[in-house]
């Protein structure tokens, strides 16, 4: 479970956002508004990597301004460009640094990471130079390196932006299947088929907080 | 991964990384200090009996040879003008027995062997809080950002020449700058959601 | 960063990630051919910018650790200095000097950026030039070392000066609009944490 408590945090003297308050139990949310609006700074303080100026934060009891470390091994989380995302050479070395801390042997890690991208549709792609892969490959493979440590929360920060419509659709039925609760940001709102709940932020403020039909209408609204 | 190094199984192949080195240490330092052309032909002769015995094949060794003798040539013609003929030798004998001897060293020396010399001298250091493997790690993130950088590089001089800016330099390095930030800042971030950096 | 509320820790990732890429970003300068300068039909290696800008940009911390990077992994073998050069000899051979002189560069270039509130182009040209300046005190008396003669070394290195000051008017220019485009780059925490 996700906890904002009354979240608000500045860059400079510009409010991005104010008085959050969200309880998200969900297994699939989705955070919508237009650009700007705060969803990523939003996302981001789910690990940490941004601390709110204002408020709580907790994720499933973790507090990201006390545990850092902790919860990012809890949360994994996707970032639009897969190739920011990449930082070893190949598929497989690239999985297998994210099991860096994990004690486990180097044969070992080498072997889960086959595993992994063997999982989510890149079987064989092991050996094979990672900046080489396609752009929805690369997505798949920043996913692969974040399932291989298998967190219990998932962020997805407009993760199918680059990506052509099938493999935008493989990704998004990739996290209809993930057993992961996922919070996805996102401008497609194609996507939200089957999630739970939908939060609309516009201002750094929460316009709007439901199921994906009725809040998307709102959301449609907005922006007319 | 593209480097200098020169595959082989001889004595030289073989020697310790850190025996190299010191080797190499010693050797600059006697060249530095010995100004007599006598005792630098002995080096220079010396550091050849290496390439003999590294058995570097023709085309490795030719092409230094040939940058080398140029360079050679060069810096003796401006030595000779400007101090001398003896003093010219002895100059062109430093650069010549310490670039062949430096080339040496780096072409038989794979640089996975060096990683694993460096992540084993720094050992010791662990205790101080130095974590070893980051060697390897370091090596294998910053040859991954010259390919993305590269890439970045190529689009941006793309962009400028589509602006018809090609000869502007700000129209290149402005943009290739701010974008290689940002590749840094999302680098960041993708390190730390993948607990990089935390202990 | 005018009013930074929180104490704000930035995480050793984003250091890292900083230093790395610069690193990179010098290498990138000296692999990738034709970057013309003014209007000279000759492309000129501008990789000795690099340090400079390094310390202009990123600061003299995370500047200079990007520079010693960027020379590790060439004396370790990777060909990563202009002309496809790595390995010892560039920094045994008689330029090596200048070689190890671009760690002082971007030190000093930082150390003086840092300095400023807000680094504008008079500061820049000072802290550019103060690191070519730091280059040149380290790398003519190697060069001296080498020829047995340091004002010889002196008058041959005077060659490079009018490309050099050229960089460094480049490099304070370049890092100025940086500076404008990306406020707060010396000191910003990319990620927070901790
Ligand atoms: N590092 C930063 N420094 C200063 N301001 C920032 C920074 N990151 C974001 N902002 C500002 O915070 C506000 C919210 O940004 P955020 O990235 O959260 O928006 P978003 O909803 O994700 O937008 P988009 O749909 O465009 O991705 C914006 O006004 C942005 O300019
Ligand atoms: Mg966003």
């Amino acid at each position: 479970m996700i906890e904002f408590s009354r979240v608000g945090h500045r860059f400079g003297d510009r409010v991005v956002l104010s008085d959050v308050e969200l309880t998200l139990p969900e297994r699939r949310v989705a955070f919508v508004g237009a650009n700007g609006s705060g969803k990523s700074t939003l996302a981001r303080m789910i690990n940490g990597l941004v601390l709110p100026d204002d408020g709580k934060v907790l994720v499933d009891g973790l507090d990201p301004a006390k545990d850092g470390r902790k919860v990012r091994k809890h949360v994994g989380f996707v970032f639009t460009n897969p190739d920011s995302q990449i930082v070893m050479p190949t598929a497989g070395e690239d999985v297998a640094f994210s099991l860096r801390g994990s004690g486990l042997s180097k044969a070992e890690r080498a072997r889960r990471a086959a595993e992994v991208l063997a999982e989510y549709g890149l079987d064989g792609y092991a050996e094979h130079p990672a900046h080489q892969l396609s752009g929805g490959q690369k997505q798949l493979l920043a996913l692969c390196a974040m399932l291989v440590l298998d967190p219990a929360v998932l962020v997805c920060d407009e993760p199918t932006t680059l990506l052509d419509l099938r493999n935008k659709r493989r990704f998004a039925e990739l996290l209809g299947t993930l057993r992961q609760q996922v919070v996805l940001v996102t401008h497609d709102l194609d996507l939200l088929d089957g999630f739970d709940r939908v939060v609309v932020l516009d201002g750094g403020r929460v316009v709007a907080d439901d199921e994906p039909e009725p809040a998307l209408r709102y959301y449609r609204k907005l922006a007319e | 991964m593209i480097s200098a190094h020169e595959p082989g199984t001889s004595v030289v192949h073989r020697a310790p990384v850190g025996a190299k080195l010191l080797a190499l240490f010693a050797l600059a330092a006697a060249v530095f200090v010995l100004g007599s052309p006598l005792w630098l032909g002995v080096l220079c002769g010396v550091v050849l009996l290496g390439y003999a015995l590294a058995r570097i094949p023709a085309r490795r060794w030719l092409r230094t040879a040939r940058a080398l003798l140029i360079l050679a040539v060069f810096v003796f013609a401006l030595q000779w003008w400007l101090l001398g003929a003896q003093a010219a030798l002895v100059v062109c004998l430093r650069l010549v027995t310490a670039l062949a001897a430096a080339n040496l060293v780096t072409l038989t020396t794979p640089v996975d062997d060096v990683v694993s010399a460096v992540e084993r001298w720094a050992r010791p250091l662990r205790r101080f809080g130095v974590r070893p493997e980051s060697v390897g790690l370091l090596v294998g993130l910053t040859m991954q950002a010259v390919a993305t950088l590269s890439g970045i590089a190529r689009e941006v001089r793309e962009a400028a020449k589509a602006r018809g800016a090609e000869r502007s330099v700000t129209a290149f390095a402005v943009p290739f700058l701010v974008r290689t930030l940002r590749h840094a800042d999302e680098l960041g971030e993708a390190l730390a959601a993948r607990g990089a950096g935390d202990r | 960063m005018p009013d930074v509320p929180a104490p704000r820790v930035s995480l050793p990732a984003a250091d890292l990630a900083r230093t790395v890429v610069f690193a990179a970003f010098i290498a990138v300068l000296g692999i990738f051919p034709g970057i013309y300068l003014g209007g000279s039909g000759v492309p000129i290696v501008i990789q000795n910018a690099g340090p400079l800008l390094a310390g202009a940009i990123l600061g003299a911390r995370r500047g200079t650790a990007s520079v010693v990077l960027l020379l590790a992994l060439v004396a370790i073998g990777l060909p990563l200095l202009s002309g496809g050069r790595g390995g010892l000899a560039p920094f045994v051979g008689p330029s090596g000097g200048f070689l190890f002189g671009w760690i002082a560069s971007a030190l000093v270039t930082g150390l003086i950026v840092q300095r400023a509130e807000r680094p504008g182009l008079p500061v820049l040209l000072m802290a550019t030039t103060a690191g070519l300046a730091v280059d040149y005190a380290i790398g003519i008396p190697f060069l001296g070392a080498y020829t047995g003669d340091l004002g010889a070394a002196a008058v041959q290195s005077l060659v490079f000066l009018p490309g050099d000051a050229g960089k460094v008017v480049a490099a304070a220019v370049i890092a100025a609009v940086v500076h404008r485009a990306l406020p707060g780059t010396l000191a910003r925490p990319a990620v927070h944490g901790e």
